[in-house]
């Protein structure tokens, strides 16, 4: 679905983001871009979103995407605070030009999905922390894009909340099909959600490291398999950091 | 009703009953300074003229008023819009925020023949500059995230501008207007003295020169009780627009 060879990029004022990272994305993956802060990986979310381009390397889509092909989930809800919940669902649609009566059904069957479909009327203020990232990703969803681009989504969120949003993530993950990239510096939160873990280090943003993970995406934390992938991305992140 | 709510009416009261007393206990002359009940007495003695004066200084002021939010809102867009507009137009709107009125007035009493515009036009040149700002400051202040989203959504600058950049400036906009609407009354002011003093006159600074021309200063203090009230009344009047446009919103900014 999408090839990144080589890619790199270099900020103002000399900052290396990311060199020579190389990933392979298939059609229905759930990929983690795991590792601590500074490592490039909002960077390389942000070149597959197109918001940024890379100074070296490429990208290459099989088919490249349409505007609303590729939803986005940023680390705050981000939402027009002066909006209800089902208009800030609805600004996607809007901004590609459907009517608000045509977009009804769309925007409504997104809450739902959300579990948001009695909210439709509250604003930003109005709702916790966990339900404005549930309209986050409403929003992001509610152009069925083939590609969800998440920014550590869940970082801000206390943890029981972090764990239902988890859980109901992987649930909306099967149930569409669409290929997920999730940033996250947790490695119980990559363990956990992610079919393939890829590991960052930092200064200058490298790619270290895959893990697949044996897990079968049905979410438990019970499972020994879990415990035993959450032991083998530390270490492994351990070792990536010690050889920086 | 709060302590604190009344506190600032109960040591007004206090001040003003001090000050009765104090004055006649001085025998200060009227002249020299009259007790709030002489300014009553005086006010009530011509409460028409007087408040036909706070009329034409109020319809300077709130023409003023309307014309910077209008003048404030539509450059700040233009320099959303354009780089060269924001190079071009900002350091003029610096230019007239730093120039004392008092200097203009005069000159653009000659330039404009008709008396009301040459007030707006003072009182204009006072005002602008808040709502100008403050606008340009709000038009900037959109997250970058949802920058980013209507990005990502291929939304061009029209619809990026109506759908966010305005609703964002909203809040930084009323603000503008809050600090516009005194110094709108205050441009006004000034404006109406320097013209006042070259014959055409009717506002309340006029008023306010007449009477110390003729020492009845019972009658200059009644002139600025009522601009005071004026003033109180247009920021609380500007900060209630604010307070009932954000909550229906769903927003809390603007409170009075």
């Amino acid at each position: 679905m999408l090839r990144i060879a080589e890619v790199g990029r270099k900020f103002r004022g000399g900052t290396v983001a990311l060199q020579g990272a190389s990933l392979n994305i298939a059609r229905g993956d759930f990929v983690a871009l795991l590792g601590p802060s500074g490592c490039g990986k909002s960077t390389l979310l942000r070149l597959i979103a197109g918001l940024d381009r890379p100074d070296s390397g490429s990208l290459v889509w099989d088919q490249p995407p349409a505007p609303g092909e590729i939803g986005f989930v940023f680390q705050d809800a981000t939402l027009l605070p002066w909006a209800t919940a089902e208009e800030n669902v609805f600004l996607p649609l809007r901004l590609r030009g459907m009517g608000r009566t045509a977009a009804r059904d769309d925007v409504h069957a997104a809450l739902a999905r959300v579990g948001l479909q009695d909210f439709a009327g509250a604003r930003p203020r109005e709702l916790s922390g966990g339900m404005r990232m549930r309209v986050s990703i409403a929003r992001a969803l509610v152009t069925r894009p083939r590609i969800l681009l998440m920014d550590e989504p869940f970082a801000a969120l206390d943890e029981f909340t972090r764990h239902k949003l988890q859980a109901d993530l992987l649930s909306l993950w099967r149930e569409l099909g669409c290929t997920v990239v999730f940033v996250t510096h947790s490695i119980y939160e990559a363990a956990f959600l992610a079919r393939r873990v890829v590991m960052m280090t930092p200064r200058p943003g490298k790619i270290a490291r895959e893990i697949l993970s044996p897990l079968d995406g049905t979410g438990t934390r019970i499972d020994p398999a879990y415990t035993a992938l959450v032991a083998k991305i530390g270490a492994a992140m351990e070792h990536a950091m010690a050889t920086v | 009703m709060t302590i604190e709510r009344v506190a600032p009416f109960g040591f007004g009261l206090l001040m003003l009953c001090g000050w009765e007393f104090w004055v006649h206990w001085a025998e200060i002359p009227p002249y020299v300074l009259p007790g709030p009940l002489a300014v009553i007495v005086a006010f009530f003695a011509d409460p028409s003229g007087l408040l036909l004066s706070l009329l034409s200084t109020l319809a300077v002021t709130f023409t003023a008023l309307a014309v910077s939010a209008t003048l404030g809102a539509a450059l700040a867009l233009a320099t959303a819009f354009s780089r060269l507009a924001q190079a071009a137009i900002q350091p003029w709107a610096i230019i007239l925020q730093v120039t004392p009125i008092v200097a203009i007035a005069p000159l653009v009493i000659i330039w404009v023949n008709d008396p009301f515009i040459s007030l707006v036009v003072c009182a204009t040149i006072v005002a602008f500059f808040p709502v100008y700002a403050n606008t340009v400051a709000g038009l900037a202040a959109a997250p970058p995230e949802l920058l980013d989203l209507f990005r990502l959504y291929g939304a061009g600058r029209g619809r990026t501008l109506w759908l966010l950049k305005l609703p964002a400036a909203l809040p930084y906009f009323l603000a503008g207007l809050r600090i516009s609407g005194g110094l709108a009354l205050v441009g006004a002011v000034v404006a109406e003295f320097v013209a006042g003093s070259g014959g055409f006159a009717s506002g309340l600074a006029y008023r306010i020169m007449e009477a110390g021309f003729r020492l009845q200063i019972p009658r200059m203090f009644a002139a600025l009780v009522l601009l005071s009230l004026a003033g109180i009344a247009i920021n609380l009047g500007l900060g209630v627009v604010a307070t009932v446009l954000m909550r229906q919103r769903g927003e809390t900014r603007g409170e009075t």
